[in-house]
C-alpha cells in the first residue's frame, strides 16, 4: 500500500490512529481478519459459509433494486414482475439473480450444514454457532416462503394456500389462526401486502442479526476443522496456533476461487437455465393466481419439497389426532430436531474422519433419505410413493433419534495431534 | 465416506427413473429460434392478424417487436398496428372480454407467456391439430386440447382438416416405431385418428401451413422471452470473465500459500 510515497501512507496511518482513538477499528480488523486464525487444512467443504454470505448479499442488492419497480397489490404484482422483465432496463437479470439467487441460498445452506454434520462443527464448543446457525435456516426458510408468494402467479397462490392452511390442521385455533395470518377469508391482496412487508424489511433485519451473531460467535470459539482437532491446543512463541493461518490474507485468497467458481456457475444458471428446469421457477407461475382455478398439481419450491413429502407421508390418524396435523408435527418436528443435534451427538470425536462405520452408514443414509424426499415432494403421490416417503420419513428421524448410542458405542479412531493435510 | 455416497446415488437411480413419463398425446418437436429474424416478422404478421384480435399480448410493447425483429416502426405502424394504439403501446385487444366469455365458453387468454406455460411443442402441435368435428359449438375440435372453446381461426390458410383412418407405424412406450424382427420392417397398425386435410381447401399447401405454424410458435416463444437473444451474448461474456477471475484467483492463491507449510 502506498509503497514509494512515504506521506500518503503517514497520512492513512493518521487517519487510522484518529479513527483507532474513537472506535476499536484495528482491533476488528485484526480480531476479525489479519489475526483470526484457521486450520490451514480447510477442504472445499469450508467454502459454502462464505458462499452464503455472497448470495445473502446478492439478494438484499437485487431485492432493493426489485422493490423500486415491484407493486404489492393483488391487481399489480403479477404485471410489475412482467414490467420488471420486460421494461426495466436489465430487469430481467436483476430478476433472474434474485429468483435464482434464493435456490442458490438454499443450496450453499445446505451443503454447510452438511459439512457442520460431517465434521462435527456443531460439538462443544460450537452449540451456540450451530443453534445460530439453525436459527438463520428456519428463518431463511420463512423469507423464501414469503417471498415467492410475490409474483402472484398460480403457483404463488396455492403453494401459499397449501402451506398456510397447514396451521389450520392445529386443533381448536387452527382456523381462526390461519385467518389472524391471512387478514382475510382467503389469500388476497392484504396478504400479498403482509407478506411483502415481512419479506423486504422484517426478516431480512431478523436474517443479517443473525448473520453477524453466527459470525460472532464463531470468531469467538474458533473455525472447527476436517480433523475436528482444537488448534488453539498447540500455539507457537508469539502465540499463533501451529496448524493456523491468518483469515487475512490466507483464506480470504482460498475463497475467492470458490467465489469466482460460484460464480461462473451462477452466470451460467441465470443466463441460460434461469428456471432451473422448472425447479427455480415453475411454470404454472406465469399465470397470474386465479383463487378460482386450482392447478392440476401443486409443488413448493425444490427447497421446501422434503419436509412437504413428509407432511404427505401421514396418512393416518392416531391417539385422536387426524392425519394433517400429525404430518404438520412431522414436519415441525424433522427441523426442530436438527436444532438439538449437539446434545445427541455423544461421540469422543468430532470428525467423520475418526468417527466410525455406523455414524458413517447414518449420515449417508440421512442424506439419501433427505435427497429422496425431496425427489418425491416435488411429484404427485402414488401409493407406492407415499409408501417410499414414509420409509424415508422414519430413516431422518432414526438418524438423529439413534445419534446418542450408535456415537457412543461405535469404535472411534485415534485423533491425531496436528491436523492432517489433504 | 466417497464410496458411500456413490453406492447411495446408485440406489436412488431408480426412483429417478420411475418417475419420467411422457404425455399421452405426442407432440411434435418445435425448436425456437430466435436468430431467425424473418421468420419472427412472418410470425408476428401472423399473430396481429389472426390471433390478437381475441388474444391480447399485453405485456409485449409494439416498439420491442419492432426494435427485436428489425422492422422499422413505420412499417409496424401501416401493416401491423390496426387500431388507434400507438407505437409504445401494448399489444392489446379491443374485444371485450366478458363478451368474449359468453361466446367462447372462457375469456381466450393472454399469450404472452404461453410458450413459458405450455412450451413450444404443445403450441406448435395444438395450432396444427384441429379436426372438423360437428359436436362442438364451432365445428371444431383439437386432438391436443380436445373440446376446446376456440374456432379454427386459421381454417382459411390450412383447409378443412378431419380425422381419417389408415395405416399408420406401431410405436413403443417410447416413441420409436416398433420392427418386425422377421421382416426388418416397421410394424403398422390400422388407426382413425390420422388428420388430413381436404386437398385444395386451404390457401396453403401443408409444408406450407407448417413452416407458417413454425413463425407463428416462433414469434410467440420470443414474446415469452424477449430478452433471450440478449441474454444468450451477454452470459457468454459473463461466464468468461468469471472464468479469469476464477484463473486469476487461482494463482493469487497459490501465490500467497506458498509460503504455509
Amino acid at each position: 500500500m502506498a509503497v514509494g510515497n512515504p506521506n500518503r501512507a503517514k497520512a492513512e496511518r493518521g487517519i487510522v490512529r484518529w479513527i483507532d482513538d474513537r472506535f476499536p477499528l484495528t482491533q476488528m480488523w485484526q480480531d476479525h481478519m489479519s489475526k483470526y486464525y484457521a486450520s490451514k487444512n480447510l477442504n472445499f467443504w469450508y467454502v459454502f459459509g462464505v458462499l452464503s454470505l455472497l448470495v445473502l448479499v446478492n439478494q438484499i442488492l437485487t431485492g432493493i433494486w426489485l422493490t423500486m419497480s415491484y407493486e404489492p397489490s393483488a391487481e399489480g404484482a403479477f404485471a410489475s414482475v412482467e414490467y420488471i422483465m420486460r421494461d426495466v432496463e436489465m430487469g430481467w437479470i436483476i430478476r433472474y439473480m434474485h429468483s435464482s439467487g434464493a435456490s442458490a441460498f438454499f443450496i450453499v445452506v445446505y451443503l454447510h450444514m452438511f459439512r457442520g454434520l460431517m465434521y462435527g462443527s456443531y460439538q462443544k464448543p460450537r452449540e451456540l454457532i450451530w443453534l445460530f446457525g439453525m436459527a438463520i435456516y428456519l428463518t431463511l426458510m420463512a423469507e423464501g416462503f414469503f417471498g415467492y408468494l410475490l409474483p402472484w402467479g398460480q403457483m404463488s397462490y396455492w403453494g401459499a394456500q397449501v402451506i398456510l392452511s397447514l396451521a389450520g390442521a392445529i386443533p381448536v385455533v387452527g382456523e381462526d389462526l390461519v385467518q389472524w395470518i391471512r387478514g382475510d377469508y382467503l389469500i388476497s391482496g392484504i396478504t400479498l401486502n403482509r407478506f411483502f412487508s415481512l419479506h423486504v424489511i422484517a426478516l431480512p433485519i431478523v436474517i443479517m442479526a443473525l448473520v453477524l451473531l453466527h459470525i460472532l460467535a464463531l470468531h469467538d470459539v474458533g473455525s472447527n476443522n476436517p480433523d475436528g482437532i482444537e488448534i488453539d491446543k498447540d500455539k507457537d512463541e508469539n502465540g499463533v496456533p501451529v496448524d493456523g493461518v491468518a483469515f487475512w490474507p490466507y483464506h480470504v485468497v482460498k475463497d475467492l476461487v470458490a467465489i469466482g467458481i460460484f460464480l461462473t456457475v451462477f452466470c451460467l444458471v441465470i443466463f441460460f437455465f434461469p428456471e432451473g428446469g422448472g425447479y427455480f421457477i415453475e411454470k404454472p407461475n406465469y399465470e397470474p393466481a386465479n383463487s378460482l382455478k386450482t392447478p392440476e398439481h401443486i409443488a413448493p419450491v425444490w427447497y421446501f419439497t422434503p419436509y412437504y413429502s413428509m407432511l404427505r407421508a401421514i396418512t393416518f390418524s392416531l391417539f385422536g389426532l387426524d392425519a394433517k396435523f400429525l404430518g404438520v408435527v412431522t414436519m415441525g418436528g424433522a427441523i426442530a430436531i436438527l436444532f438439538v443435534v449437539p446434545w445427541l451427538d455423544r461421540s469422543p470425536v468430532k470428525s467423520m474422519r475418526y468417527k466410525g462405520w455406523m455414524s458413517r452408514t447414518a449420515l449417508a443414509v440421512f442424506v439419501v433419505s433427505f435427497i429422496v424426499l425431496g425427489y418425491l415432494g416435488t411429484i404427485a403421490t402414488t401409493e407406492g410413493r407415499t409408501q417410499a416417503a414414509q420409509l424415508f420419513t422414519l430413516l431422518y428421524f432414526l438418524y438423529f433419534i439413534l445419534m446418542p448410542f450408535y456415537t457412543r458405542i461405535e469404535a472411534t479412531k485415534p485423533v491425531p495431534s496436528r491436523v492432517v493435510e489433504s | 465416506m466417497k464410496k458411500l455416497f456413490l453406492i447411495s446415488l446408485i440406489l436412488m437411480m431408480p426412483m429417478f427413473a420411475q418417475a419420467s413419463g411422457g404425455p399421452s398425446i405426442k407432440l411434435d418437436s418445435m425448436e425456437a429460434d430466435a436468430s431467425d429474424k424473418s421468420s419472427l416478422q412472418r410470425g408476428m404478421q401472423t399473430y396481429v392478424n389472426y390471433c390478437l384480435g381475441c388474444h391480447t399480448a399485453q405485456y409485449q410493447r409494439y416498439i420491442r417487436a419492432a426494435e427485436d425483429l428489425h422492422i422499422p416502426e413505420d412499417l409496424v405502424m401501416e401493416h401491423l398496428i390496426f387500431s388507434d394504439q400507438k407505437i409504445g403501446d401494448q399489444m392489446t385487444s379491443a374485444m371485450d372480454p366478458k363478451l368474449a366469455a359468453q361466446w367462447f365458453g372462457a375469456t381466450p387468454p393472454d399469450l404472452t407467456n404461453e410458450i413459458n406455460l405450455r412450451g413450444t411443442d404443445w403450441v406448435y402441435t395444438y395450432l396444427r391439430s384441429f379436426y372438423a368435428d360437428e359436436s362442438r359449438p364451432y365445428g371444431v375440435n383439437n386432438v391436443v386440447y380436445p373440446a376446446v372453446g376456440m374456432p379454427n381461426v386459421l381454417a382459411d390458410l390450412q383447409g378443412i382438416q378431419t380425422k381419417t383412418c389408415g395405416e399408420v407405424t406401431q410405436l413403443d412406450d417410447h416413441g420409436a416405431a416398433v420392427i418386425d424382427s422377421l421382416t426388418g420392417e416397421a410394424i403398422t397398425e390400422q388407426s382413425c385418428e390420422l388428420l388430413s386435410v381436404a386437398e385444395g381447401s386451404g390457401t396453403m399447401t401443408p409444408a406450407q401451413f407448417d413452416a407458417a405454424m413454425y413463425d407463428l410458435t416462433n414469434f410467440m416463444a420470443y414474446m415469452s422471452k424477449p430478452y433471450k437473444s440478449d441474454s444468450q451474448r451477454i452470459g457468454l461474456w459473463a461466464i468468461l470473465f468469471c472464468l479469469m477471475m476464477t484463473v486469476l484467483f487461482y494463482f493469487l492463491k497459490k501465490e500467497f500459500w506458498r509460503d504455509v507449510h
